[in-house]
């Protein structure tokens, strides 16, 4: 009877997690790494479970059960018999107890074996974490570097080793449906293998606390087949088209003009900036201010308009620019495929 | 009265002692040589351990409710989806002012205040070791916990996290003098702490009654050892390593900098190396509350007291080896993974065989639902599942998700909340009539332990899933797109309920203490010391001190209880024994009212705090320091030198 409760219990809660959403979970595994630890966390639940059930149960049994008759309010006399008995059923509990910690411990020890067991990988990523978005270098082939931020392609079925440091305070690399998560600590460079299972877009958030924004540090991780990914790696290689309508070249000489440049590199241009994002192909990401707004006009002016009530403490400052040119900028930005 | 002191003049040089008087002259000396006198002198000069552990626990309660109300604030934000009612910066100082509040200046103080209180009665003394330290304790505790919750009215709260990790905290990262305020409330709490964790070795090695070995001590008195044994090694870690960060903030040292040789690890090895122990600081006495409450509610010993007690050993010493499950996101070697992961598992085994022993004596006993039962049950039923949560975490690969998520604020909810917090409240019902003379309301009780139970759980139980599905911790808003809106809403309004709890608790101790039954000496007919004496005990404690030949004192001499003689009952004496047996030795005197810890946790507060401003202040508030120890320690002419 015990075990049946147990099995209702355990497949009460499959039911209520896999009803929540599939966005930035654990327990929506599409890599190695992932699959493997949802397997630990799934033993480890139904183990807790059966123990908590049967704690629960002995501890309702030795409140209810029946007694023979002993004085109310008097201390009991001890049975030695009595006494012995519970002396061994105590022992049996503790050595199941060790027995049950050993399997964990072993079980735990052959997961993480498997996953640093990962490696092989086709080529690098160094990630830096940044108060509060994350940039990216590819390291490819020798050839030259891919630089953008707060969104990464990677092709799937391959090992890809991801280097991750930090530009200031400690951050952490955590994109759930992929593996576990990895700090990035300044003067502490370090490395993990990401293997993706299925193509899709995985988000992926800052897991240590960072400072004001880091409810928004999130990222994005595109995942697509070979051919596709050497698509986007071509295109990324690829300086900024210059614009090519009035509007849009405005907006660029407002962009060099205001100061934007002096924080952001848009590669094919002057603007170097070496603070905040690469917005060479700004256009072609997903999203905006690591993953806080979606890459839509509206968002893009209302962003470059007033980071600061979108994104309270964000290092990007107000500038003042006239509406027309706003709208400018915001066309050549748009642009930046 | 005055007939006995014309009596035994002749006898004054050399002392009155308390062999053959009546209990009613006894009780005029006694009373005299103890007394606390009356105004504001006397609230500042005692040192009552009852009162001072009064204080403790009644301050500790009002730093609860400042960090309760953060924690509602906080999920009035988190009730909704990017919801614009708290902004970051203020989520940021509520969240750290929680956590700092809850370990630092209610946990911990709470936990040492109970055993301020109940240690000396338990052992059948008259107060504790170092009375004047005991109250300098308290002030340095008071200043530095007033400090940090002022310094947050002036927009000024710690931001960093109750953890303060550097670089964020740091020189470059830290804003103005927020993590300044936080590293020096940390020294103030840490120097009182260190203060208890003596006092409490010492009365307990030294004070216990004629006859009570180390093997008829009440397990709490146990529990209150292994507690200060942890302070003890624990506490210095984070000293050291909150006053690097100030030197590195104030002064340009670089303990923390990786660009000039320092390193940010050093930072989180020093803290979780105390910060670890700090978590069995908290839960160690209050399985020491678990094994004192049964007894009386099932009226029988608990069963296994050895293994209680190497249980108890076991988990301080165990405490200290596994700080590192703190830091597996760092990325460690695997070797180090796997021997963290086992020394982590492995602390389940003593808290194991605890659980195992209370089931085994409430199985063989009689049990009667009073309130502190009910929170006993209401803890195991809670804490089994924080235990079971921290073997999932102690898993590196599992810890590698869960790790920074929900998932570890409900695991860690359910090993302080329902392993450390509902033993408490069974404390507070279960000792309320020793300390006041009055029973706590039994209604109210139990629709106080109800709504706390199941609030409790609602509350954190559902965090549990938001940590599986990827939400994060410390973050002050979440997008509508997770779909963690339903859970955290239903979370919001649960823990109202949870509030409402503790509401109910307060509404209970200030009706009860005008209109509740009058308790008597023993309501629960109870086994321990504690019991023997008057309620509210008198300022000495006991009329004569009583001798010990058995575990549960009060039940094997149900009549009379054997006393022994000897201590001078005109000046403050305690007795002192040998530390395995309590072979009486001397005669000790013990520390009469003084001004002086008043006067010197002032000065040592002063200068902790002028010393977030100005180095200088560590050398020029020194001489204030020195002038009040020396003020303290001036040698006094105790009587029996004339002998």
């Amino acid at each position: 009877m015990d075990k049946l409760r147990c099995a209702g219990g355990i497949g009460a809660l499959a039911v209520l997690l896999s009803g929540c959403s599939q966005w930035q979970s654990a327990l929506h595994p599409q890599g190695g790494g992932a699959r493997a630890i949802l397997g630990l966390i799934w033993l480890f639940t139904a183990v807790s479970v059966v123990v908590w059930v049967l704690v629960v149960m002995a501890l309702a049994m030795a409140v209810l059960h029946r007694r023979r008759g002993q004085q109310a309010g008097e201390p009991l006399v001890m049975d030695r018999r009595r006494e012995q008995n519970f002396f061994r059923v105590v022992v049996t509990a503790v050595a199941v107890t060790v027995a049950v910690l050993v399997g964990l411990t072993f079980a735990s020890f052959l997961t993480g074996k498997s996953n640093a067991a990962l490696n092989g990988e086709a080529f690098t990523i160094h990630l830096t974490g940044h108060q509060w978005w994350w940039e990216a270098r590819y390291q490819l082939d020798g050839q030259s570097d891919i630089v953008t931020a707060n969104e990464i392609h990677l092709p799937v079925d391959l090992p890809i080793r991801v280097e991750l440091d930090s530009a200031d305070v400690i951050h952490s690399f955590w994109v759930p449906s992929l593996a576990g998560k990895r700090d990035l600590i300044p003067g502490r460079p370090s490395a993990i293998t990401l293997l993706v299972e299925k193509a899709g877009t995985y988000r992926g958030q800052c897991a240590e606390f960072c400072g004001y924004q880091h409810a928004h540090m999130a990222m994005t991780v595109v995942a697509e087949s070979r051919s596709a990914f050497d698509t986007w790696v071509a295109r990324q290689r690829l300086d900024a088209l210059p614009p090519k309508v009035d509007e849009a070249r405005r907006g660029q000489a407002a962009f060099l003009g205001t100061g934007c440049a002096l924080c952001h590199t848009i590669r094919g241009t002057p603007a170097a900036g070496a603070v905040g994002p690469d917005l060479t192909h700004l256009a072609s990401r997903g999203s905006l201010a690591a993953d806080t707004l979606p890459l839509t006009r509206g968002a893009l002016a209302a962003w470059i308009a007033d980071p600061q009530s979108i994104k309270p403490g964000a290092r990007m400052p107000s500038i003042a620019l006239s509406a027309d040119d706003l709208n400018a900028v915001v066309a050549y930005l748009e642009g930046l495929q | 009265m005055s007939a006995s002191e014309v009596e035994l003049d002749g006898e004054k040089l050399k002392g009155i002692r308390d062999t053959g008087l009546d209990d009613a002259t006894l009780h005029g000396y006694l009373s005299k040589t103890w007394k606390t006198p009356d105004g504001l002198y006397g609230w500042l000069a005692t040192v009552d351990h009852k009162r001072i552990a009064h204080r403790y626990v009644v301050t500790a309660f009002l730093f609860l409710v400042l960090a309760g109300i953060s924690a509602l604030v906080m999920r009035f934000q988190l009730a909704s989806p990017e919801a614009g009612r708290v902004g970051p910066d203020l989520y940021n100082q509520l969240f750290t002012m929680h956590g700092t509040t809850m370990m630092f200046l209610f946990a911990v103080p709470m936990m040492e205040g109970f055993a301020i209180y109940l240690v000396p009665l338990m052992i059948g003394s008259r107060n504790v070791a170092f009375p004047r330290l005991n109250a300098f304790s308290y002030w340095v505790y008071v200043s530095g916990g007033l400090m940090i919750w002022v310094a947050f009215a002036f927009n000024t709260g710690a931001d960093a996290g109750w953890f303060s990790y550097v670089p964020l905290a740091g020189p470059e990262y830290g804003t103005g003098k927020r993590p300044d305020f936080w590293a020096q409330m940390v020294t103030y709490t840490e120097v009182s702490a260190l203060a208890v964790a003596v006092e409490i070795i010492a009365t307990v090695f030294k004070q216990r009654a004629p006859g009570m070995t180390l093997d008829r001590m009440p397990i709490y008195v146990w529990s209150a050892l292994v507690m200060a044994f942890i302070i003890l090694f624990a506490m210095p870690a984070v000293m050291v390593s909150s006053t690097m960060l100030i030197l590195d903030r104030l002064v340009g040292t670089q303990f923390f900098n990786p660009a000039s040789g320092g390193d940010v690890l050093l930072w989180q090895h020093l803290f979780w190396f105390f910060g670890h122990p700090e978590v069995y600081i908290i839960f160690i006495p209050a399985t020491g509350f678990v094994s004192a409450i049964l007894p009386a509610f099932v009226r029988r010993p608990v069963f296994g007291y050895l293994g209680i007690v190497l249980s108890l050993i076991g988990i301080g010493l165990l405490s200290f080896g596994l700080w590192v499950h703190h830091m597996f996101a760092t990325g460690l070697p695997q070797l180090g993974e796997s021997f963290f992961t086992a020394s982590s598992m492995m602390i389940a085994i003593p808290s194991g065989i605890q659980i195992f022993c209370w089931i085994a004596t409430i199985w063989g006993g009689r049990p009667a639902l009073a309130v502190p039962f009910l929170f006993v049950l209401g803890f195991i039923v809670t804490f089994v599942i924080g235990g079971l949560t921290g073997v999932m975490v102690a898993s590196v690969p599992l810890d590698l998700q869960v790790h920074d998520t929900y998932f570890v604020v409900a695991h860690l909810h359910y090993v302080l909340m329902g392993g450390a917090v509902f033993p408490l409240l069974g404390a507070v019902y279960y000792w309320f009539p020793k300390i006041t003379g009055r029973m706590l309301g039994e209604q109210l009780g139990k629709w106080n332990f109800w709504l706390v139970f199941i609030g409790f759980n609602a509350t954190f139980f559902p965090m549990h899933i938001l940590g599986l599905q990827g939400m994060p911790r410390r973050v002050y808003t979440y997008p509508l797109e997770s779909g963690w809106g339903g859970t955290n809403l239903f979370v919001s309004l649960c823990s109202l309920a949870l509030a409402a709890g503790f509401g109910v608790l307060f509404l209970n101790v200030v009706l009860s203490l005008r209109r509740g039954r009058l308790a008597g000496d023993n309501p629960w007919g109870a086994s321990t010391l504690e019991w023997a004496t008057t309620s509210p005990p008198p300022s000495y404690n006991f009329p004569r001190i009583p001798v010990v030949d058995h575990r549960e004192p009060l039940w094997k001499n149900a009549e009379v209880l054997p006393v022994a003689e000897g201590l001078r009952i005109d000046a403050r004496e305690v007795m002192v024994g040998t530390v395995a047996d309590a072979v009486p030795q001397i005669r000790q005197p013990s520390a009469d009212n003084s001004i002086w810890p008043f006067l010197a946790a002032i000065a040592v507060g002063v200068a902790f705090l002028a010393s977030i401003y100005t180095p200088w202040a560590v050398v020029w508030g020194s001489l204030p320091v020195a002038v009040t120890f020396i003020g303290w320690f001036w040698p006094q002419a105790i009587p029996e030198d004339e002998e």
